[in-house]
């Protein structure tokens, strides 16, 4: 129990003091799948991030809620270095994916995106058929066989709930769906070169509650295969869907600790505030 | 001002606003709209009817089976195929030249080149579009032709290739252009799905922006080979005159602007076979623009990818 702690001691941020003593400490056993320490982003002129440390761990569901601008978006798009398509950002300091950082250790771009996915804030399904739109990335990574498509297409239709729906129409575009399935068809996009990890940037903030409802029951299930990290605007979200929630505000990382802890106990004020719907 | 006021003048300006203007418009718009139409039934009406006239005395397949142009020789052979195959072979080496050449520039100009790189190149690209097409054809024949003919000797002052090659450097830019427009006009989200995948920009340019732009691609490359199929002065210049329908890209060629242009510059008396053959002619190659069309417009059904 005390080496666990001590795990979440060093997790402690900017601007907080995190009591870990009386929250259930979850994560004990679990690796470490991302580690941020002392990232710093700049557009431009515009310092988006300031010294962000955290840690994220295997098979968690990790919620980073926040107000708008105050970087977390700008946070998850890094941890796939998204944010380089962007000509004038430009950073310091690390994330180690697996104790290697990112931006340094000489891993492809292309391999850190394949093991580090990402679902989109608008759905951006491709304009073509559901299966060639799941079949999309195992193809660009050298899949061409036929009958092993087809199986990934149904595990990762299926994993993603929505099999059952369009199993009949697979030829069909997927421009044809409505916004709540053809965002399942780019999460099973994306589980379809199963990666290890699941980046969401906002992924419900397009969707009507029926959908958002299915897309975190979606969440749950597959916890136990991928880690996910999740940009929520929407703070009953974090809490009905988070293990882990961590607190941006204004590029800081403010708080960072269980989710029950966050919204039931947060040991800093503008957490307490943000989270009670005071501001935001 | 008081908002009363404002108020009042607005419900007195709708009340007074004359209701003619609005039934007015159209009507002129429409007529606008007319000259256009009535423009093409006309043109459409005389190739039509003066082809009838031409067809009359000369059999319609002597016209499109025989591969002999010889307009000067006693009542003349027509063999329409001498022609179009002049016009084919410019068409095709300039499509080869254009296509991938435009099609690259544009990947490159909407995939990878930065803002600033774009705004430089795309301007300097177009300013190739303006160029007289007459500057083109002695760029033909002074600049190219010599180059040709120090690689292989066997090149004539006249041939396929360089006017090919040529008319092909002229469509580049509308390719390149078109191309480019449609690409760009592919919304960035979808580029980040294919990226956020850990697809290449290249997988990304090929398996996703040309798929999604692919009607506008193939609307440019309609019109460029339209233009290519119509351009008159370049291979006039520097094709030379002679029909014939072998495949050989180095004897000199006519095609069948280049033949109306000889003779309607030259001496076609009225209500002579070659008066009439000006017409077919004409016809033939309205027909090859309109297939041209058909095609694209069939591609673009079958391969579009909508959004």
């Amino acid at each position: 129990m005390t080496e666990l702690k001590n795990i979440n001691v060093k997790e402690n941020t900017v601007g907080s003091q995190v009591t870990t003593k009386d929250s259930p400490i979850i994560q004990t056993n679990k690796e470490v799948v991302f580690e941020a320490k002392n990232f710093n982003l700049w557009y431009g002129d515009n310092h988006a991030l300031q010294d962000i440390n955290l840690t994220f761990h295997e098979n968690d569901i990790n919620a980073i809620i926040g107000p708008s601008g105050c970087g977390k978006s700008t946070f998850v798009k890094s941890m796939n270095r998204m944010t380089e398509l962007v000509p004038i950002v430009r950073t310091e300091g690390s994330i180690d994916f697996r104790g290697d950082d990112i931006f340094t250790s000489g891993m492809s771009v292309e391999e850190l995106r394949t093991r580090v996915g990402m679902v989109f804030q608008k759905p951006n399904p491709f304009p073509k058929s559901i299966y060639d739109n799941v079949a999309y990335g195992p193809r660009v990574h050298g899949i061409k066989k036929k009958s092993i498509l087809d199986e990934v297409v149904e595990k990762s239709l299926r994993g993603a709930s929505i099999w059952d729906e369009v199993k009949d129409r697979l030829n069909d575009n997927a421009y044809g769906l409505s916004g709540g399935q053809q965002q399942r068809i780019c999460i099973a996009r994306t589980l379809a070169v199963e990666p290890e990890v699941i980046l969401m940037d906002e992924p419900t903030s397009a969707l009507d509650p029926i959908s958002t409802t299915k897309i975190e029951d979606l969440m749950q299930e597959i916890k136990k295969d991928y880690s996910i990290i999740i940009v929520t605007h929407n703070m009953q979200q974090a809490a009905r869907v988070s293990d882990r929630t961590s607190f941006f505000y204004q590029g800081y990382v403010v708080e960072s600790d269980d989710t029950k802890v966050i919204f039931e106990n947060p040991s800093d004020k503008r957490t307490e505030d943000y989270v009670s719907g005071r501001f935001g | 001002m008081s908002n009363n006021n404002i108020r009042e003048q607005i419900v007195k300006n709708t009340r007074n606003k004359s209701n003619m203007f609005e039934r007015i418009i159209p009507i002129i718009l429409l007529l606008i709209t007319f000259v256009s139409v009535v423009a093409t039934i006309g043109i459409l009406y005389t190739l039509i009817s003066q082809s009838f006239e031409f067809f009359s005395r000369v059999p319609i397949t002597d016209f499109l089976t025989s591969t002999t142009w010889q307009p000067y020789v006693g009542d003349g052979e027509w063999g329409i195929w001498a022609l179009i195959m002049g016009t084919m072979k410019i068409v095709v080496i300039a499509a080869i030249i254009a296509i991938p050449i435009g099609l690259g520039a544009a990947i490159y100009l909407s995939e990878y080149a930065t803002d600033r790189v774009r705004r430089i190149i795309k301007p300097i690209l177009e300013i190739l579009a303006g160029i007289p097409t007459v500057v083109y054809g002695f760029f033909a024949i002074n600049f190219v032709n010599p180059i040709l003919q120090s690689i292989y000797d066997g090149f004539g002052l006249y041939n396929a290739v360089s006017a090919g090659l040529v008319v092909g450097i002229m469509i580049i830019p509308m390719i390149a252009s078109l191309s480019e427009d449609a690409m760009s006009s592919v919304p960035q989200a979808m580029r980040e799905g294919s990226l956020g995948m850990g697809a290449t920009r290249l997988e990304t340019a090929f398996r996703v922006v040309v798929p999604a732009a692919f009607s506008g691609i193939i609307a440019s490359f309609v019109l460029a080979i339209s233009r290519a199929i119509g351009e008159t002065m370049i291979v006039s210049i520097a094709a030379g005159s002679t029909p014939n329908a072998s495949f050989d890209v180095t004897e000199p060629l006519q095609t069948m602007t280049g033949f109306i242009v000889q003779i309607t510059s030259g001496d076609a008396a009225f209500g002579t076979n070659l008066y009439y053959s000006l017409f077919a002619v004409g016809m033939s190659l309205f027909v090859m623009t309109l297939i041209m069309n058909i095609i694209s417009a069939w591609l673009t059904k079958r391969f579009r990818e909508e959004y």
